[in-house]
């Protein structure tokens, strides 16, 4: 019943944007009808370009995401463990984590021009911050007494690493992974966007450039559905690594 | 009388399959009367106050306040409710909880601001205006929550266990509360709990209800003298062979209900999911 | 004697960093690595006296602006859609669409309405920030208490107290959640937009250093980017807290227990 309601609502939407130029409130030039869009989609879908430019978006987020996720544990847990590192570091972090990943793009540009290291440096900055948070947020959830307990029968550091810390905080290396997941993809295509790297999102400034808004629209509509597709991708994986973990816990709000 | 219920009846409407947690239901509370309801656990206490409450709509059956029926909340009747930490306002202070329903009266600010003061000190709760209510212990909430239907001067107050959730020392101090609130507010309760003590204890009336799909088993009444205390009374003999009837009665309707009795621990399990 | 403890550990390492970088460019003769003292000594020439006016503050106006413009428009939907079980269901996945949108992409679709002026900016901005809020508020609405609900109605308080005193108050920390995502979404879209159509602005102004190859002013201009998002994250959570004191209280509460 839900389901149905909300494909209702989807073809709400698609009746919506097909009518709306009709009805003249908006000229067909700035928002073309629904079926305008979707032949521009089709020829979208049968143009190779268009393919190279997904997966070229796709190879720029899922290494920058890898990058990301790997610095992000790794720092997450020496920070965490090596006494009296959090403290010193903790404010270091609250600086650099606001700084906008876009004010990055200028020193990208001067460095790397067009190529895919200028969308990674967005990128990876961008989202490890992400994970960093959440894996700390985990680092402080272990149990003093598990981690004793583990020390008493003299367990050495990476044995607890790898049976107290690990499991501990997975739930919250999840989290952060699908949090750097969606993050991950704005700033790939916003790079691409901007600075021209190749990428749907340098696609669509080619698109609006050449004034084909059919294709533009399409293009839109297709990051969407990306960002819908990696949400919901990064959901499963979290549930079906997680399903061994029998508290349910909380996301943490940063 | 001046609440009337008059064979309440209550389905509820699950996906595939329906639920009766009231079957039947008839009784009446005279102006003034102190009333207990009693039943198994899950024998649909909730449901009935709810319907009496005009919170859910009854499947058949009415509810007559002052002989008007009762399609909503009606005015002049306030609820507390068994879960004190979630029928606090936790952003507002405990005097602002006792007087947001005082404000929708529109009352004028300096009465509103002396019924708010008297309320709490008839609760012994004088000098935690400016706390927030979850800085409180259980017991204080619970006060606070009764403070509030008390400033609020109902006709009728309806509790539905209250004391279920405080440890039982603050419970015979609460329940000697509302003795004591009875009598000076001339007030009408209707106090459901599954406690069978404290059904005697506070009631000159207890409704004892048979298991779920619920109709009225018994309605006993409780002639023990009306200046009670948890010392004498709990341990005079009338006290004991009361408790001792009710409590053979409510076993008896656990026994009628068990040949189904897994489905009805079931239904009500799905008519709390329901209810949700 | 801690609070001095404190202030030495917050401080240590930002100071290393920064006298490291301070060292590490002294005599820098890369071009794309300008020596920090001399990003810091141009910073003031470069941003403060005409370039405060013209670049900083339209920039900072722009910002407030669609912020804003998204905080309302995010709320009032968010009551109305979170309010209705059937409209929440319908429009549920259309938002999530939505909001799965690289809210960047925005920038050359809202230029087609609202060509390149302010009006495109501001609508970027609250177009891209109004997602999180929205959905935040959705999901704020629904899990308002039952018990709480419930007390409202006995005591029959409807209408527009209900709104303030239960639904508003009781998704606060939601709408808190979804503002604070917001308000770097905005950060972003600010800039983004100004770097893509724009004659000023602070986007528009770091672009410009870059192409004309004048570095450090480019580098004194992503310092303040720096700083800017720093100063605004840091005034939020001073709002956030002081707003939110209560449930902050009571999530302790919580967690103790």
């Amino acid at each position: 019943m839900k389901a149905l309601l909300g494909l209702l609502g989807l073809a709400g939407l698609l009746a919506l944007v097909e009518a709306l130029p009709y009805t003249g409130l908006v000229s067909a030039d700035f928002l073309p009808p629904t079926h305008r869009i979707a032949s521009a989609l089709a020829g979208e879908v049968g143009d190779s370009g268009f393919w190279h430019a997904l997966w070229d978006t796709f190879v720029a987020w899922a290494i920058g995401l890898a990058i990301a996720v790997g610095a992000g544990i790794v720092a997450g847990i020496v920070i965490g463990t090596v006494p009296g590192l959090r403290a010193i570091t903790a404010s270091t972090i609250e600086f650099l984590r606001p700084i906008p990943s876009v004010a990055l793009i200028p020193l990208a540009v001067l460095m790397y021009g067009t190529e895919i290291q200028s969308t990674l440096m967005l990128v990876v900055y961008a989202s490890f911050w992400q994970v960093l948070i959440q894996v700390l947020y985990g680092v402080q959830d272990v149990d003093p007494v598990a981690d004793e307990t583990a020390r008493s029968y003299g367990l050495g550091l990476w044995a607890r690493i790898r049976y107290v810390l690990w499991p501990t905080a997975l739930p919250y290396v999840m989290t952060g992974v699908r949090l750097a997941a969606a993050v991950a993809l704005v700033l790939a295509i916003t790079a691409e966007l901007v600075i021209g790297a190749p990428g749907l999102g340098s696609r669509i400034a080619v698109a609006q450039a050449s004034n084909a808004v059919p294709d533009m629209y399409a293009l839109v509509a297709v990051t969407g559905l990306l960002g819908v597709a990696i949400n919901l991708g990064a959901r499963r994986v979290e549930r079906r690594l997680l399903r061994w973990h029998q508290s349910v816990r909380g996301e943490v709000v940063v | 009388m001046l609440l009337e219920v008059r064979g309440l009846r209550k389905v509820y409407q699950g996906k595939e399959r329906q639920v009766e947690a009231i079957r039947d239901l008839t009784f009446g509370v005279d102006a003034g009367d102190l009333v207990c309801l009693v039943g198994p656990s899950g024998c649909g206490k909730t449901t009935l106050l709810k319907c009496v409450a005009g919170l859910l709509n009854p499947t058949s059956g009415d509810v007559l306040l002052d002989g008007r029926r009762v399609s909503g909340p009606p005015p002049g009747m306030a609820v507390v409710f068994q879960e004190y930490g979630r029928s606090l306002f936790p952003w507002m202070s405990v005097r602002d909880n006792v007087e947001l329903p005082l404000r929708q009266k529109k009352l004028p600010r300096a009465r509103r601001r002396s019924m708010v003061d008297d309320a709490l000190s008839s609760v012994g709760l004088g000098d935690t205006h400016d706390a927030y209510p979850w800085q409180l212990s259980g017991g204080m909430q619970q006060r606070v929550a009764i403070a509030r239907a008390v400033a609020y001067q109902p006709n009728v107050l309806l509790m539905d266990e209250p004391f279920a959730a405080v440890d039982a020392q603050t419970r015979a101090d609460l329940e000697d509360l509302i003795r004591d609130l009875w009598h000076k507010l001339g007030v009408t309760i209707l106090f459901v709990t599954h406690d069978i003590d404290e059904a005697v204890y506070l009631g000159q009336r207890v409704i004892v209800l048979s298991s779920s799909p619920t109709v009225v088993r018994e309605d006993v009444d409780i002639d023990l003298p009306d200046a009670r205390d948890q010392l004498h009374t709990r341990a005079g003999n009338r006290f004991t062979e009361l408790r001792t009837h009710i409590y053979a009665q409510i076993q008896a309707a656990k026994r009628e209900s068990t040949p189904g009795s897994t489905d009805a621990a079931r239904d009500t399990h799905l008519a709390k999911q329901v209810l949700q | 004697m801690r609070i001095v403890l404190r202030i030495v550990l917050a401080v240590a390492l930002p100071a290393v960093l920064f006298t490291v970088w301070w060292l590490a460019t002294a005599g820098s003769t890369n071009f794309y690595l300008p020596p920090l003292r001399e990003i810091l000594r141009i910073f003031p020439d470069v941003w403060t006296g005409e370039r405060l006016r013209t670049d900083v503050l339209p920039s900072l106006l722009r910002l407030a602006g669609g912020y804003t413009l998204a905080v309302v428009a995010g709320i009032a939907l968010g009551v109305l859609v979170g309010g209705n079980r059937t409209v929440r269901a319908v429009l549920e996945p259309v938002l999530e669409f939505f909001r799965a949108i690289p809210p960047p992409v925005l920038v050359p679709v809202i230029m087609l309405f609202a060509g390149i002026g302010d009006t495109m900016k501001v609508v970027v901005i609250a177009a891209g920030c109004v997602w999180p809020i929205l959905l935040n508020t959705v999901e704020g609405v629904r899990a308002v208490d039952s018990v709480l609900a419930d007390t409202c109605r006995s005591y029959r308080i409807t209408g527009p107290a209900r709104l303030r005193h239960l639904v508003l108050r009781g998704a606060s920390p939601q709408i808190a959640a979804g503002m604070r995502q917001a308000l770097s979404i905005g950060i972003i879209l600010m800039v983004i937009s100004e770097m893509f159509a724009a004659s000023n602005g602070l986007g528009f102004a770091i672009v410009q250093f870059q192409r004309g190859f004048a570095i450090p002013d480019m580098w004194s201009g992503i310092l303040l980017l720096g700083l800017i998002g720093l100063v605004l994250s840091l005034l939020f959570r001073l709002v956030e807290s002081r707003a939110l004191a209560w449930y902050h209280g009571l999530r302790r509460v919580q967690r103790g227990s």
